[in-house]
């Protein structure tokens, strides 16, 4: 149970794939403007990861080692069909917005660097703590691109994604003041730039502080 | 024919891969740091982009469509790319092998990009004709190229510049990468 949640937390710390190994970047940059785009998005890697890991791991006696990298890559992309069929059938704007995204999921580097680092050579119980523990790293930092992307360039907060899904209110909140004038880049692409830049260097200069 | 061209300018200046598209970002940060290895990439994935672009067109229009399998596009895109890499390396190393010493590695990270999937997803996306999907393929190819050598002309000088240590390296280059977006957004207008 200790090397569990060793697996679990090393993800969302010491190798966080945005901030740190600098993994993923092409969908944490495209469609981290909206905090909908960024929770549709976690929630297809995870599954995409989880499943992948899985599988391969539980595999990994099997298949030849020349075979391993194509053998990994037809895994991988049967779950990003899956996920992309889900999200066209259950959340249409989401399938919309996310656009080429979702499909790309199939040559995200994160995916097919934990096949081959990890659950290709561990058994399926920390496969499952590995594909958790990065996914959510992944998560969280897109979480944390898209919240400050979405706020300032927009003004405010808003959640439709609980609403599609469960009939539930949407959650939405905006600073009248500043939402009249808001910071328009940073929904634009160059806005996406400038935050993963300014939270990698305040990664590195959180590190650096607690070597010193 | 203003149509094929108003294509290849929107995918080589106005939505470009990289700077719009956040398509192919691991060799923007990856390879930009030497000019001379910034232009042997950007040729190579221009290459396999118009490859496969071609072989993905008449797959899906020959095979995909009229069996009515377009939802297993991503596995047949993904093993026609990885497949046809495999085979030009195969080809370049037996007929030339200067050249294969200049764009061999490039050729082997090509494989999982995500610029050479995305433009062929376009492609189908949008449902471009024969010809379109070839020029939105070049197109897409030499704004990639164009962005990877500024980038690496930018990078060659922040080496000596005196930036703070938490911005050395890619806190910087993602920095820079947004002043240059920032100039890009103004070929907006153009079309």
């Amino acid at each position: 149970m200790a090397s569990f949640s060793k697996e679990f937390s090393k993800g969302i710390t010491i190798s966080n794939p945005i901030f740190i190994l600098a993994l993923g970047l092409c969908p944490a940059l495209a469609i981290s403007y909206s905090l909908d785009n960024a929770l549709g998005m976690s929630a297809a890697v995870i599954f995409v990861l989880l499943g992948s890991n899985i599988i391969i791991s539980a595999a990994r006696r099997i298949v030849p080692n020349i075979m391993r990298i194509p053998t990994f890559i037809v895994i991988i992309a049967t779950f990003v069909t899956i996920v992309t069929l889900v999200f066209q059938a259950y959340v249409p704007n989401l399938y919309q917005s996310l656009g080429i995204f979702l499909p790309l999921i199939v040559v995200n580097c994160i995916i097919l660097g934990r096949a081959e680092a990890f659950a290709s050579k561990n058994p399926v119980i920390s496969s499952i703590a590995d594909a958790l523990g990065i996914g959510l790293g992944f998560a969280l930092a897109l979480i944390v691109i898209s919240l400050l992307r979405e706020f300032l360039g927009t003004g405010g907060i808003s959640i439709s994604l609980f609403e599609q899904l469960f009939n539930a209110g949407s959650l939405s909140f905006t600073l009248p003041a500043f939402s009249e004038h808001p910071l328009a880049i940073f929904v634009l692409s160059p806005g996406a730039f400038l935050v993963i830049g300014l939270l990698m260097a305040l990664f590195r200069w959180i590190g650096q502080k607690k070597n010193d | 024919m203003t149509e094929l061209i108003s294509i290849f300018v929107g995918m080589a200046l106005i939505n470009n891969f990289i700077l719009v598209k956040f398509l192919g970002l691991c060799p923007f940060f990856g390879v930009s740091k030497k000019l001379s290895s910034a232009v042997s990439m950007g040729a190579a994935v221009t290459f396999v982009m118009f490859i496969a672009s071609t072989a993905t067109w008449v797959i899906t229009e020959y095979i995909l469509i009229p069996f009515e399998v377009e939802f297993m596009k991503i596995v047949i895109y993904i093993l026609v790319i990885a497949s046809l890499v495999q085979i030009i390396e195969l080809f370049v190393i037996r007929t030339n092998y200067a050249l294969y010493n200049a764009f061999g590695i490039y050729l082997a990270l090509i494989t999982t990009n995500c610029a050479v999937m995305g433009i062929t997803l376009l492609n189908a996306q949008q449902s471009y004709s024969f010809p379109e999907s070839i020029v939105a393929a070049l197109g897409a190819g030499i704004g990639f190229t164009l962005v990877l050598a500024i980038m690496s002309g930018i990078r060659e000088r922040l080496e000596m510049s005196d930036s703070p240590k938490s911005m050395k390296g890619l806190p910087i280059a993602f920095i820079t990468a947004m002043l240059l977006g920032l100039a890009f957004s103004g070929f907006g207008g153009m079309i």
